[in-house]
């Protein structure tokens, strides 16, 4: 697994800053435009996922530890936890939008509006991304021993 | 146009599921998994649903890359083998109780293109689209129904992911099942 050929490699290293930009793109903008949270983050994931498949594992492993996406996996979905119960705290109830609602309501399609809603975005894509492209390397790093596996 | 593009489309994504099930040649069946989803992802396109036509095509895109990584480059490429009877008996009348079944569904459905409102007057969506943007102030609804109004459903759909990534990384990781080996002898 020493990746792809010269002109995937080089076609890669282009574009895979341009689908990691539209990644955080679509899920900055979740609230405002038609994507959000899951889309992104599978996004994100896939930018990553172009780069190990381009370029190997051992640099997809160097740019991004499997160390660091799981603990990136947690950090979303203890977050997305936490605003819950920042909503039962601050709000009176579990998920409510307390942001919105008492503190900061934010003008109607602005970037920063919403609430909660944004944060929720970010922390869902980030979780999302970080275990699709750990399910992904994981699938990539296991071989079941086929007997017609020579090559390693 | 109008509903002709449905049912283009719809013809498109039968035979593709056809071929799909029926070819031989495990990759080109794997290809055709991907061609259903994208006919869907078309379809939720001209139904005016982008958020969810855009996820359908970015897992679409994400499982095909997963399904051709587990199946080219193994020796596995070409299904071999009779189906047997029991399996056949029993999934024939698996889709004759579920044709009946949606026979029954379907009567209750509104015609196609005109809103749930029409039947259903006092559904829960009226709030969601007449609220909306006044109680979360998310312009795309699809952000404020699922983060807001129902974003119970969210946690359930992001702990089903985290369970899954869980399960599928003690089960196909190589370092434990060494380590395993390894005490067992």
């Amino acid at each position: 697994m020493k990746g792809m050929s010269l002109i995937v490699k080089t076609i890669g290293s282009w574009v895979k800053m341009l689908i990691f930009v539209f990644g955080v793109y679509i899920v900055l903008f979740g609230h405002l435009t038609p994507g959000g949270g899951f889309a992104g983050g599978v996004i994100l994931a896939s930018s990553y996922i172009l780069l190990m498949l381009a370029f190997g594992k051992e640099q997809a492993q160097k740019n991004l530890p499997l160390s660091l996406v799981s603990r990136l996996d947690c950090l979303g979905a203890i977050l997305f936890v936490f605003i819950a119960v920042i909503g039962l705290a601050f709000g009176g109830a579990f998920f409510v939008n307390f942001l919105h609602r008492q503190y900061w309501p934010g003008e109607p399609f602005a970037l920063i509006s919403a609430g909660i809603i944004p944060l929720s975005n970010i922390v869902i894509g980030l979780k999302v991304g970080a275990s699709l492209f750990m399910v992904v390397f994981i699938l990539s790093i296991f071989r079941p021993e086929s007997p017609g596996d020579k090559k390693e | 146009m109008g509903m002709s593009i449905f049912y283009i489309l719809l013809l498109f994504i039968v035979i593709a599921a056809l071929i799909a099930v029926e070819t031989k040649d495990l990759l080109s069946s794997v290809i055709c998994v991907g061609a259903i989803g994208f006919g869907g992802s078309l379809m939720f396109l001209f139904l005016r649903a982008p958020d969810i036509a855009i996820t359908q095509i970015v897992v679409e895109v994400l499982g095909l890359i997963i399904l051709i990584r587990a199946t080219i480059s193994r020796d596995l490429t070409f299904i071999t083998g009779d189906r047997e009877f029991f399996g056949m008996v029993v999934s024939i009348v698996i889709l004759f109780v579920i044709f009946l079944v949606g026979l029954k569904v379907f009567e209750t459905l509104p015609d196609f293109g005109t809103s749930i409102f029409s039947i259903a007057p006092d559904a829960p969506s009226r709030t969601y689209i007449k609220d909306g943007l006044s109680g979360t102030g998310a312009a795309n609804l699809v952000s404020a129904v699922i983060l807001d109004f129902r974003a119970y459903d969210t946690l359930g759909e992001a702990s089903v992911l985290f369970t899954s990534i869980i399960g599928a990384t003690v089960i196909l990781r190589k370092k434990s099942r060494k380590l395993l080996e390894e005490t067992d002898e």
